[in-house]
């Protein structure tokens, strides 16, 4: 009896100490770092915006913002569903690889609209197994948009996987549209990746 | 383009008395789509007004394609979409209070008030820059949400565009709702509501490039704007479901992707 409240003891100081251990695992991304990812990558995002440069320019720039902050290869994986899993890791890096060019113009082309808006950076939260921050687009002559961003460190590193614009889910949209486009190719990933390539 | 009622009442006469289909989930949102053979040949229909008639317009009033470069400056088409909005609030606001929510509708009545004073008729909006009164929108189709009714099936209206059975019900009762359909008659009735409608192309204007890509970019648009306007609409009513984790192995039936789970 006595033995075992000891071990029990000793258990819950072993976690207590693996806890505070800095880098420990269950410890590595918190509120503050998921915010401030956020504030990082709409800075770089900002700063697209507004340099002016033609729009393939700035599309190639978004993508290696999205690249950088973004955990770009989930965000493929989920977005292309169970046929992931199927198919070999060339023909995966191959899409990804697409996909990744993809978002950087679609998304550019709108975020182009927003000239002149700026985002503030809510309150970051914890959100299932990752972490969640809102943030708020003012626009010109418009009521402001909630937008909310999510933030794992699942990958081994802290970075957003999903953007949730008034409630529209962009790993929903691009599931959807993955989906649809891979129908339209008959089930064919490497014919989907050439369109890709041309999309957005 | 404002409904009238001969365009609309056929429509949720019709779909009210179907049955219903079961509900499925469908990227991470629950789906009532029991009429999408129609709805597609709908939205077909839609997707050509679209591309022959509103965007071209759209183009012509936001001042031509790529000359958006300085967006502080005050387009024609952003005096009208305003006056077309201020002219929506006094609808809004009997709404907020049939929802029993006297905050925004006080909001929406002094916002009213000052744009239609010192923003000269609703041409500009001094409310939302100087006094922080963002307008707070609502409709007839929230009031029955905030009332307990049902979502009902997925629509696709002719020009309107995406809805749902209960959000078409309400659109009808707004027409009766509106106190301008009150105080105005005859020539002033149909200039509100051109001004009205010229609004909402005026809006359509400003993101313009976001809607033309779901319609016209999209392997899919019709499935592509029923799940958007799904979603959005939800947020607004605060009818979503939880957050999608991509990554969970396994999908519950939330909304929240976690595609590490996966």
């Amino acid at each position: 009896m006595r033995n075992s409240r000891r071990g029990l003891l000793a258990l819950l100081a072993g976690a207590g100490a693996f806890a505070v251990l800095p880098g420990g695992p269950a410890l590595a991304l918190d509120t503050t770092e998921a915010r401030a990812l956020i504030e990082t990558s709409l800075t770089e995002v900002h700063a697209v915006i507004n340099s002016g440069q033609p729009p393939a320019e700035m599309y190639r720039d978004f993508e290696e913002v999205f690249a950088r902050y973004a955990d770009v290869d989930v965000i493929a994986r989920s977005a292309l569903g169970p046929v992931a899993r199927q198919i070999g890791a060339g023909e995966f890096a191959e899409y990804r690889q697409a996909f990744q060019g993809y978002i950087g113009r679609k998304y550019g082309k709108r975020f182009r609209e927003f000239v002149g808006s700026r985002i503030e950076v809510g309150e970051a939260r914890p959100l299932k197994s990752f972490f969640a921050v809102s943030s708020t687009a003012y626009l010109n002559g418009r009521a402001p948009m909630q937008v909310e961003w999510h933030v794992s460190d699942r990958s081994g590193r802290s970075l957003f996987f999903n953007i949730i614009i008034e409630g529209v889910n962009m790993l929903a949209s691009e599931r959807a549209e993955i989906a649809a486009m891979l129908t339209r190719r008959g089930g064919d990933v490497a014919a989907l990746s050439a369109d890709l390539q041309q999309a957005g | 383009m404002r409904p009238t009622r001969s365009q609309i009442l056929p429509m949720v006469f019709l779909t009210l008395a179907a049955c219903a289909s079961d509900p499925v989930m469908r990227d991470g949102i629950m789906v009532n789509d029991p009429y999408e053979g129609a709805n597609r040949r709908i939205h077909a229909f839609n997707k050509g007004v679209d591309a022959r008639l509103v965007a071209p317009v759209a183009r012509l009033a936001s001042g031509g394609g790529e000359s958006r470069g300085n967006a502080q400056q005050m387009r024609p088409a952003d005096l009208v979409a305003n006056v077309g909005a201020n002219l929506s609030l006094p609808g809004k606001v009997v709404n907020h209070l049939l929802q029993g929510r006297p905050g925004p509708a006080i909001r929406n009545g002094f916002r009213f008030a000052v744009n239609s004073t010192l923003g000269i008729a609703g041409l500009f909006d001094p409310a939302g820059s100087d006094f922080g009164l963002d307008e707070v929108d609502t409709d007839f189709g929230q009031t029955l949400a905030r009332w307990g009714a049902p979502e009902g099936a997925y629509l696709e209206l002719p020009v309107l565009g995406p809805s749902t059975q209960r959000d078409a019900a309400g659109r009808v009762v707004d027409i009766v709702l509106d106190p301008w359909n009150h105080v105005l008659t005859g020539r002033q009735a149909v200039g509100v509501l051109g001004l009205r409608a010229a609004g909402k192309a005026a809006d359509r204007a400003r993101f313009g490039d976001t809607v033309e890509g779901v319609l016209q970019g999209s392997a899919d648009s019709y499935a592509q704007t029923r799940l958007i306007w799904l979603m959005h609409r939800r947020h607004e009513l605060g009818e979503e479901g939880n957050a999608f984790d991509p990554y969970d192995a396994i999908e519950d039936d939330d909304a929240v992707i976690d595609p590490y789970e996966e």
